[in-house]
């Protein structure tokens, strides 16, 4: 499938800010699940800095803007090729051992209710399993935005029993990690056609490993595992962690922000 | 230079000069104080004095009525009160730990005893008619840190930085207690010329420790004019303000020199140097003393800003 | 009844290391003695040197006691010493590098997989960076006690930031300056070299692409850290500047100082406070003390961070064990150090030694530092070994234990004139393009009779430490 995206995050500060130092995953992945055909990133009155492969296989790119400026505009926009493995993340170069991807961090931390629930998770092996808990935070968190924020643990999305898709995908991976199975946070695109779930097209999804296949997408907000009509940036151990826009602002009083989304398949 | 290195050295600087201020505060006010023929006796003087020193509101919230030993406390030892001299004494401390490496073992003994032996004061019992002893304990310790700087520092862009902040802080002390005197302590305009006026023109170049200088300047008969003419436009007072402006425009030359690059705190230096020239001190009360010394803080303290953007804040391309 | 090694008199007499301090201590009466500490107390004072060695935390302004004892190596001592500790720098990098890249230690199955890659201190953030040299620890701090003549053991590794390093630099700037006569009589191997080579150590892991001298910068938390006085000490003896947070920024793809003539580039840092607090943008969000962007400027290989973020995944009191391991895996050596031997409480049969033995043994907290949150076995009371009892069940994983050492004794002057007071030992290695070792380190000593804890928060002191030449 061939996707288009067209994604402007813009940052409105109330006072003029001094320096802003961001840190970008916005370049989709090099894998065999997915091919660039064109794409660029713009910052605006940004300096590039600089730019690097991670240990989880993420183009990082550093930037930064020189003050005094009350506005600031990231616009990506390009074309991806997509093609579905059956979730089966496929060519991704990564360095980070999967050992590591079983760490806890703050927004994943298990209380009593999360480790009940990865308790009651079944399946015949570990991929049934995985399947299991996905369907299991479908089922416990209802995708209702509003309700929840950027700073909501998972055991907090799970008392409310609702909550987006990024609280779905904490609740996944704190559940995957209590049954062994390392798990990490992914951000990307989505597109979703006229049939397809209300979702935002920025989006959110886990991803669980599986001895001998790999790394596995898991979308509960979808109930499914990725295709072709997601597009894979980056990921890490929580949302923070695989922020698509990372930044500080030196001098912020009030910073509002505003994002506009859009991905388009078109005509080949 | 680290912008903050040279900001911890310009605070240092200014804050041992207004600890030297303060203490000359307290000194002009208990000589007047014991002049009590002024028509709100003595009280007028030291609210006077707090409200020259910008302090007036803070000293009427914690202690009501400016009696003497309020005051001494107030302007001495009181470290909730950001410009005692125990405050300023501390902070040039602090600042001066900072930056130890950019000072010589002598300015920080001289600096690290000021500290020490003021900690010991404020434990010691106090006992009345100490005011003497305090503030010649601070003239004594300011000039020692002083003389260290002059004797043992590197003249690097360090000692501009640190003669920047000694000569702006002076300027605007002699300024204000020129002002306070003119404008303030005065109840009425008819005293102008009385006993009470010479009187307290003597005690200001005393606290000033200028009085003998002035006789040698300036000579005969003390008068508005002369003091006037002697604090603001004769380039051998010490702690005059055209030789504190002269010192400002000194220093900001050789970092001109030293950095290759001129900044707009060159420019705000030259323009108050310029304000000054060539005038005299009859222009200067025709615009009025007052005004004039309001000007002259003002645009003292637009240097004092320029100095900041141009080098201190760390801000600057 | 343990009986412990005299670093100075054993049965046959005076050890030769210290054959001439045996007739400086005779001759020197009691009187010049307590001169001769009071001065060297105000030297001490008057430079300003106070603060906590090892993070110990406390009041800024506490003076260490200062032992004017010297502890003294012979030069053969020394040899091995320094064999062993530069073999240990060089095992402890060689692990660094192995776990943010290929993990070949952990696929041989030579150590644990959870133990390095779920350790706290290890940072998905550097792996698969490389820095310049492939260095991480650039000054590896190797804490070693003694227990006979030939009997040295690691206690621990610090390949963080290991402070006290002013302090063997300041010990031995006084004892030159209050026993000259000593330093004449005795060929003492000088340590004044060393904030030179640091410098050099430091530019030596500029980033490639660096040109002209690198510009290097000491990272503080700042003037309240209790260490501030070894961090200004540094800078001013290396001649580099001491930088907050707040006087680094990041811009395009550089690190710059705030200077009164504008941004100046940074090439290498030496940062002195925690991986958590570096880079907000990275680590804790809440962090003032750091520099937002810094991560990314050096993980696109424009900064050297010194030491490494997640260096401290080889110090870690835990993986310590495994060092001998990595020095075989890496080195294809033997050993030259030995480990103390360590249970891990993690370990079921580990843990059943160690609470049935209690009562010999010194338990410590895995994270742990600065001698608190620890049991010594033979000193404690039957009361607070079950209090410990109940703190290692509920948490195993949280302790280790090693068995009470011997520690060796060096003669101190205390009150009644001078006695053997117990002492550990550590050295400075550093690791740039070359290893390098001043002969010397800082020693600690347990002032308190019979004391096994050296910490200066538990009574404990410094000595000058001596290597002889030839």
């Amino acid at each position: 499938m061939r996707l288009t995206v067209d994604h402007v995050t813009s940052y409105h500060y109330d006072h003029p800010v001094r320096l802003v130092v961001q840190s970008h995953r916005l370049t989709p992945t090099t894998c065999q699940n997915q091919s660039v055909l064109d794409w660029s990133v713009q910052v605006s009155d940004g300096i590039e800095g600089g730019g690097f492969r991670d240990g989880a296989g993420d183009w990082v790119q550093a930037w930064t803007v020189r003050g005094p400026v009350s506005r600031i505009d990231v616009t990506v926009r390009g074309t991806v090729e997509t093609h579905d493995a059956s979730g089966i993340l496929r060519g991704n170069r990564e360095i980070i051992p999967v050992t590591a991807w079983l760490d806890e961090t703050a927004p994943t931390r298990p209380d009593a209710a999360l480790r009940d629930l990865a308790a009651a998770g079944t399946g015949a092996d570990a991929l049934a399993l995985a399947h299991d808990l996905s369907a299991r935070v479908a089922g416990a968190i209802a995708y209702r935005p509003g309700v929840t924020h950027a700073h909501t643990t998972a055991a907090e999305a799970l008392a409310l029993g609702e909550g987006v898709c990024q609280d779905q995908a904490h609740a996944l991976i704190a559940l995957a990690r209590l049954r062994d199975l390392p798990a990490r946070y992914v951000s990307g695109y989505l597109f979703a056609d006229a049939e397809g779930a209300p979702h935002e097209a920025a989006h959110a999804w886990a991803e669980i490993w599986i001895d001998e296949l790999g790394w596995i997408g898991f979308d509960p907000a979808n109930r499914c595992c990725p295709d072709e009509r997601y597009i894979r940036l980056g990921c890490g151990a929580d949302a923070r962690a695989a922020a698509p826009i990372r930044g500080i602002a030196r001098g912020v009083t009030h910073e509002v922000m505003e994002i506009a989304v859009a991905v388009a398949a078109t005509q080949q | 230079m680290l912008s903050r290195t040279a900001d911890n050295l310009y605070w240092l600087a200014r804050y041992m000069e207004r600890a030297e201020t303060v203490a000359r505060l307290l000194e002009v006010g208990e000589r007047m104080a014991l002049l009590p023929n002024s028509e709100q006796g003595y009280r007028n003087e030291w609210e006077a004095l707090l409200q020259a020193g910008g302090m007036a509101d803070a000293f009427a919230r914690k202690y009501g009525d400016p009696v003497q030993r309020n005051i001494e406390s107030h302007l001495f030892y009181d470290t909730e009160n950001p410009s005692s001299v125990a405050s300023c004494i501390g902070r040039a401390r602090e600042n001066g730990r900072i930056v130890r490496t950019a000072l010589t073992t002598q300015v920080w003994d001289a600096l690290n005893t000021a500290y020490q032996e003021l900690r010991e004061l404020q434990r010691a019992p106090r006992h009345d008619g100490s005011l003497d002893q305090l503030t010649e304990w601070t003239r004594r310790h300011t000039a020692m840190v002083r003389g260290a700087i002059d004797a043992t520092l590197l003249r690097n862009d360090g000692w501009d930085f640190l003669n920047l902040g000694y000569y702006l802080e002076r300027a605007d002390a002699t300024a204000r207690l020129l002002d306070v005197k003119y404008y303030v302590l005065l109840p009425h305009v008819d005293f102008v010329g009385s006993g009470l006026d010479n009187f307290q023109w003597r005690m200001l170049l005393r606290a000033m420790g200028l009085h003998r200088a002035f006789h040698w300047a300036e000579g005969g008969e003390i008068t508005a004019t002369k003091i006037a003419n002697f604090l603001i436009l004769n380039d051998k007072t010490p702690r005059g303000l055209i030789t504190c402006v002269d010192g400002i425009n000194r220093h900001l030359d050789r970092l001109r020199q030293a950095y290759g690059v001129s900044t707009p705190a060159q420019a705000a230096g030259r323009a108050l140097l310029a304000g000054m020239s060539g005038i005299t001190v009859t222009e200067i009360f025709d615009e009025g003393l007052h005004e004039f010394l309001t000007r002259f803080i003002r645009e003292a303290g637009d240097v004092g800003q320029q100095i900041h953007d141009s080098y201190l804040s760390g801000d600057m391309r | 009844m343990t009986t412990f090694f005299n670093e100075m008199m054993t049965g046959g007499g005076v050890r030769p290391p210290y054959a001439q301090l045996q007739d400086w201590v005779n001759q020197m009466p009691a009187d010049l003695r307590n001169l001769k500490q009071a001065e060297a107390e105000a030297l001490f004072r008057r430079i300003g040197i106070t603060f906590a060695v090892y993070g110990e935390g406390g009041d800024p302004d506490r003076l260490i006691p200062f032992d004017m004892f010297p502890r003294v190596f012979s030069a053969q001592e020394w040899f091995r010493l320094e064999r062993g500790i530069k073999q240990r720098a060089r095992a402890l990098n060689a692990f660094l590098a192995d776990v943010y890249d290929r993990g070949e230690i952990v696929r041989a199955g030579r150590i644990p997989a959870r133990l390095v890659y779920l350790n706290e201190a290890y940072e998905k953030a550097v792996a698969g960076i490389r820095p310049p040299k492939g260095v991480y620890s650039h000054i590896v701090g190797v804490d070693l006690v003694r227990t006979g003549p030939d009997e040295f053991y690691v206690l621990e590794d610090n390949c963080r930031t290991p402070s006290g390093v002013s302090y063997m630099l300041e010990n031995r700037e006084i004892m030159m300056r209050m026993f000259p006569d000593l330093f004449r009589q005795n060929r003492i191997q000088p340590v004044e070299a060393y904030p030179e080579l640091l410098r050099r150590t430091l530019a030596s892991v500029a980033p490639d692409g660096c040109a002209g001298d690198p510009v290097i910068a000491i990272l503080t938390p700042g003037h309240y850290n209790s260490a501030y006085y070894e961090h200004s000490f540094l800078a001013d003896m290396m001649g580099v500047e001491l930088v907050e947070g707040q006087d680094l920024f990041v811009e395009g793809k550089h690190v710059w100082m705030r200077t009164t003539q504008g941004p100046k580039r940074v090439d290498v840092i030496y940062r002195r406070i925690d991986d958590a607090f570096l880079d907000p943008l990275c680590f804790r969000p809440d962090s003032m003390l750091g520099v937002p962007g810094l991560m990314d400027v050096y993980r696109s290989g424009r900064v050297a961070i010194c030491s490494a973020p997640g260096a401290g995944v080889a110090d870690d009191k835990a993986v310590y064990t495994y060092v001998p391991e990595m020095v075989r895996f890496y080195l294809g050596e033997d050993p030259i150090l030995q480990n103390v031997p360590t249970w891990q409480c993690a370990k079921a049969d580990d843990l059943g030694h160690v609470l049935d033995n209690l009562a010999d043994l010194v338990v410590k907290e895995v994270h742990g530092s600065g001698g608190y949150g620890m049991l010594v076995g033979p000193k404690s009371t039957r009361e607070q070994i079950e209090t410990f009892r109940a703190k290692i069940m509920a948490d195993p994983d949280n302790y280790i234990a090693q068995p009470t050492l011997a520690l060796s004794t060096v003669p101190s002057f205390v009150e009644e004139g001078v006695a053997p007071r117990h002492v550990d030992l550590r050295p400075y290695c550093l690791v740039g393009e070359r290893i390098e070792l001043v002969p010397g380190g800082l020693t600690r000593v347990a002032l308190r009779e019979g004391s096994l804890v050296v910490n200066s928060s538990q009574g404990g002191g410094v000595k000058d430490t001596w290597v002889l030449a030839e």
